[in-house]
């Protein structure tokens, strides 16, 4: 093949705009509640995000609960709920993980009181209705089989699983036997006891003044109460190395290959470092990791390397979709190209590359009311608030060459690998163990 | 509710090349969406080449005249940007978000692959085989992969343009050559049959002048002729169904033709409401009727065109509803209710308030799509390529709150069972 002498240059990049963060308006309630309010006017719509800390909460009754609290209050049906916010285009839906309940929902910025009238009739008023309870259980369990057929959803049980041991991080997905033992009684137990105001954080983002915002949340919310008391998760363990898990999954024409490594905080004085790290790793598509993967070995489509924060810790999780037949020479380019950023520092363009990248999407991430809806409530969560973006980019600029290193060398070590592969094991086992010792995953 | 309008300002003009260009600047977040849409879909694949119109978009990212392989990855995301492509039938997109100091950067990225990709064999095995993953990830290895998009198709239509398997069979596909590659760029990818839409952070008339350094000499080519796709509507019921070895649960989905949605806007757009009101969130027909009360599905949901995209879609196309079923479901009683549902609008109308806010809820969500500039971009070019009107995203949603009672009533109508193409998973991993 004959080689092109490029005929045209690359442009050189504009100069570069110093990140803008929005400014917030906060504002805590004589209830607890802590109003964040954030203008952005690019489209007449409101965003809100209310955030109830949920942690010690029982997994099946908080699913159920999700599903549950917008099916009526004493004087409105389920059907009355959906229609009365349709009316001001709005609409809300909940979600719990092990840390926290979140209610989500978006209108017409004219309706924003309204919403929050509905939402805090729900807060106040849930009557978890039998006949609605019922429907809802009957439809959770369905999906909770539908998700257990599911590779990615199996290979990330699998994974919790290894990683957190009896933390209750460890198991995320209620089993369809606990769901269907859940009463509506139960329901307004744990609303009850945990679904208040004190710790709670409410984010609005959209085409109003911060102030006029605050005051609705104030005119609907201030007279949400509740009692109970704050729970917390005790830290997450450390990540356990050993043998590989495999679990078996026959006639799979694809393995998901899952790898738990050590992370930390956003707080963390290593958490810009490690970030450009696991970006120079695979944590974007021109990383090592995916240029080898897959643009050469075509061994997969979607490779991905990802820092997740929880309340109780932090883990960097590595994760690939790959052809049955090419399980263990992914698994060994994986390894190989943790082992080398783990042992050889970054070149300097490939860092800058990283650098470059983080700094960019911090700006795309805030470019419209649901991501900033999102990122802030997210923060929130964390005790942090979006003055963070300003710091961190500010570390994310400045980490050497000797950081990035040093952070790549303590966490992305393949000796501290907590891995886990889902696919047909009697193809795959002895690929595997040519690699790294192999333990079958025990029936749950 | 008011319907509040959008005022996105919009700038169109055409290249001496032929190249249409559509900009829509808004200096509010220091951001920037490129969009290069290009005529040519999953519908202009040659027979024996299904799939080949996805494979092609892979090979646009393999390098270009001034670029090595990996180069367009490395200088987006070094400039802080993300990028991607997808294959539509009737269109294929290439995008990129940016901070806005990286406008011109992305402009030659895309002129310079406008110009000539690096079409090579070694570049064409790897891409087949990250393609036969991506398949096996989204269709293969999942319960309901390709469900109903790439089943319902060929129970609907005839010809192999609008009824064959989309993703493409994977003997098709490791039999593309090179030479398939460089006549299908030759014959779509001519800029005369490509739309660029610029949003966000830029002055107009710097961007109008990068816009014309970097295309201006992109050599012009005509767009070819669209051939005619057309298809009779269905005179009687067609039915099939397949047993999905993974799938726990029984699934079901139909289909009715709908009036072109170029041509026939006004004919259309009732369809496009009327989807709505039957599945948008609990207070809709089918959801209340039978996730609610009968009990009779898990899960509903109805949409326009194969990929839900009902601006970005040609004719022949068809509203689609689809429904998971619990247990031993039963689908003929579904398919029987949904009748009954349509033909209780037909004949009683619209309950109070029943259309208003299935209309504000439209508004909410069309006007959150267009929220990302990289949304309006794409929206906007493919407005600009299939009808030459990219400010239609200003006034879609005040459209939609234009829609009669009377027309929703005679579009219910329609979804009779002699017009409908129903395809039924069995749930061959029920346990």
């Amino acid at each position: 093949m004959t080689v092109t002498t490029p005929l045209r240059a690359l442009p050189v990049l504009g100069p570069n705009r110093a990140l803008k963060v929005p400014s917030t308006t906060e504002h805590t309630l004589d209830n607890g509640l802590t109003v964040i309010a954030v203008r952005r006017s690019s489209v007449p719509l409101v965003e809100v995000r209310l955030r109830v800390p949920f942690a010690q909460a029982d997994l099946a009754r908080a699913a159920l609960l999700t599903q549950t609290v917008l099916s009526g209050t004493s004087t409105m049906s389920t059907v009355d709920i959906a229609a009365e916010l349709q009316k001001v285009g709005g609409g809300l839906s909940a979600g719990a993980d092990p840390d926290r309940l979140l209610i989500s929902g978006n209108a017409l910025v004219d309706g924003l009181d309204r919403l929050l009238e509905i939402l805090a009739g729900v807060l106040t008023d849930a009557a978890y209705p039998a006949e609605e309870v019922d429907t809802e259980r009957a439809r959770l369990v369905d999906r909770i089989r539908v998700a257990q057929s599911q590779p990615s959803h199996l290979a990330r049980v699998a994974l919790l699983k290894r990683m957190y041991g009896s933390h209750p991080y460890a198991v995320q997905t209620p089993s369809p036997e606990r769901v269907e033992a859940v009463v509506p009684d139960e329901l307004r137990g744990l609303h009850g006891e945990r679904v208040h105001p004190a710790g709670a954080t409410i984010v609005i983002v959209g085409d109003l003044e911060p102030e006029q915002a605050i005051a609705a949340a104030e005119r609907m919310l201030g007279k949400w109460n509740g009692g109970g008391h704050p729970a917390e998760l005790p830290p997450a363990p450390a990540l356990e190395p050993g043998p590989l898990t495999l679990v078996d999954r026959p006639d799979s024409v694809q393995s998901s290959l899952r790898l738990a490594l050590p992370a930390v905080s956003r707080r963390h004085p290593d958490h810009a470092a490690l970030q450009l790290a696991n970006l120079v790793f695979g944590g974007y598509f021109s990383s090592r990791w995916v240029e080898n993967i897959r643009e050469d070995k075509g061994y997969t489509y979607g490779p991905h390397s990802l820092i997740e924060h929880a309340v109780a810790g932090s883990a960097l999780v590595v994760s690939a979709e790959v052809a049955t037949e090419v399980t263990g020479p992914a698994l060994l380019e994986t390894l190989y190209e943790l082992g080398r950023i783990a042992s050889l520092p970054p070149k300097d363009e490939e860092l800058e590359q990283a650098r470059q990248y983080a700094l960019g999407t911090l700006q795309l991430g805030m470019s419209t009311q649901a991501g900033l809806a999102g990122l802030v409530s997210t923060y929130a969560g964390f005790g942090l608030r979006l003055d963070y973006l300003a710091e961190h980019a500010a570390k994310l600029a400045k980490a050497g060459k000797d950081e990035v290193a040093a952070a790549a060398a303590q966490y992305l070590a393949p000796a501290r690998a907590a891995a886990v592969v889902l696919g047909d094991a009697a193809k795959v086992e002895a690929s595997l163990a040519a690699l790294t010792p192999v333990q079958r995953a025990s029936e749950s | 509710m008011r319907i509040p309008a959008s005022k996105y300002p919009v700038e169109r003009f055409t290249l001496p090349n032929g190249l249409r260009v559509v900009l829509t600047p808004d200096r509010a977040a220091p951001v920037v969406g490129v969009a290069v849409v290009y005529d040519v879909g999953i519908r202009s694949e040659p027979q024996g080449r299904t799939g080949f119109a996805h494979l092609f978009e892979h090979l646009m990212f393999q390098g270009s005249e001034n670029l090595e392989k990996l180069a367009h990855f490395r200088h987006v995301q070094g400039s802080g940007g993300t990028f991607n492509g997808s294959t539509h039938f009737d269109y294929t997109d290439y995008f990129e978000t940016l901070p806005s100091n990286a406008l011109e950067r992305a402009l030659f990225l895309e002129a310079d692959r406008m110009r000539a990709p690096r079409l090579t064999e070694e570049n064409l095995r790897n891409q087949i085989d990250v393609v036969k993953e991506e398949i096996r990830v989204n269709v293969l290895n999942r319960p309901y992969g390709g469900f109903p998009w790439l089943r319902l198709p060929p129970v609907m239509f005839d010809t192999f343009a609008n009824a064959h398997d989309g993703y493409g069979s994977f003997e098709d596909l490791e039999s593309a050559t090179v030479a398939d590659a460089a006549d299908f760029f030759d014959r779509y990818y001519a800029c005369g049959n490509a739309v660029l839409a610029v949003s966000g952070d830029f002055d107009v008339a710097t961007a109008t002048e990068l816009v014309e350094r970097h295309f201006g000499d992109v050599p012009a080519r005509p767009a070819p002729a669209r051939p005619d796709f057309t298809e009779p509507d269905l005179t009687a019921e067609r039915r099939s169904s397949y047993e999905d070895r993974l799938a726990p649960l029984p699934a079901i989905a139909a289909a009715w033709r709908v009036p072109d949605p170029v041509s026939d806007l006004q004919g259309y757009l009732p369809y496009v409401v009327l989807a709505e009101v039957l599945t948008d969130g609990d207070a809709s027909r089918l959801v209340e009727r039978l996730v609610l009360r009968d009990r009779s599905v898990t899960s509903v949901g109805g949409y326009i065109g194969f990929m839900g995209e009902p601006f970005a879609v040609r004719d022949p196309t068809a509203l689609v509803l689809q429904a998971h079923l619990p247990p031993g479901g039963d689908v003929d009683k579904v398919l029987r209710s949904v009748e009954e549902e349509c033909a209780r609008i037909a004949s009683d109308g619209l309950a109070p308030d029943e259309l208003s806010r299935t209309q504000a809820r439209m508004a909410t969500h069309l006007l959150r799509d267009t929220d990302a500039v990289l949304g309006r971009a794409l929206q906007m070019a493919v407005l600009e390529q299939q009808r030459g009107e990219p400010e239609l995203l200003n006034t879609l949603h005040t459209l939609i709150g234009e829609v009669t009672e009377e027309q929703i009533v005679a579009a219910a109508a329609q979804l009779v069972p002699s017009r409908r193409a129903a395809v039924e998973v069995i749930a061959g991993g029920a346990k």
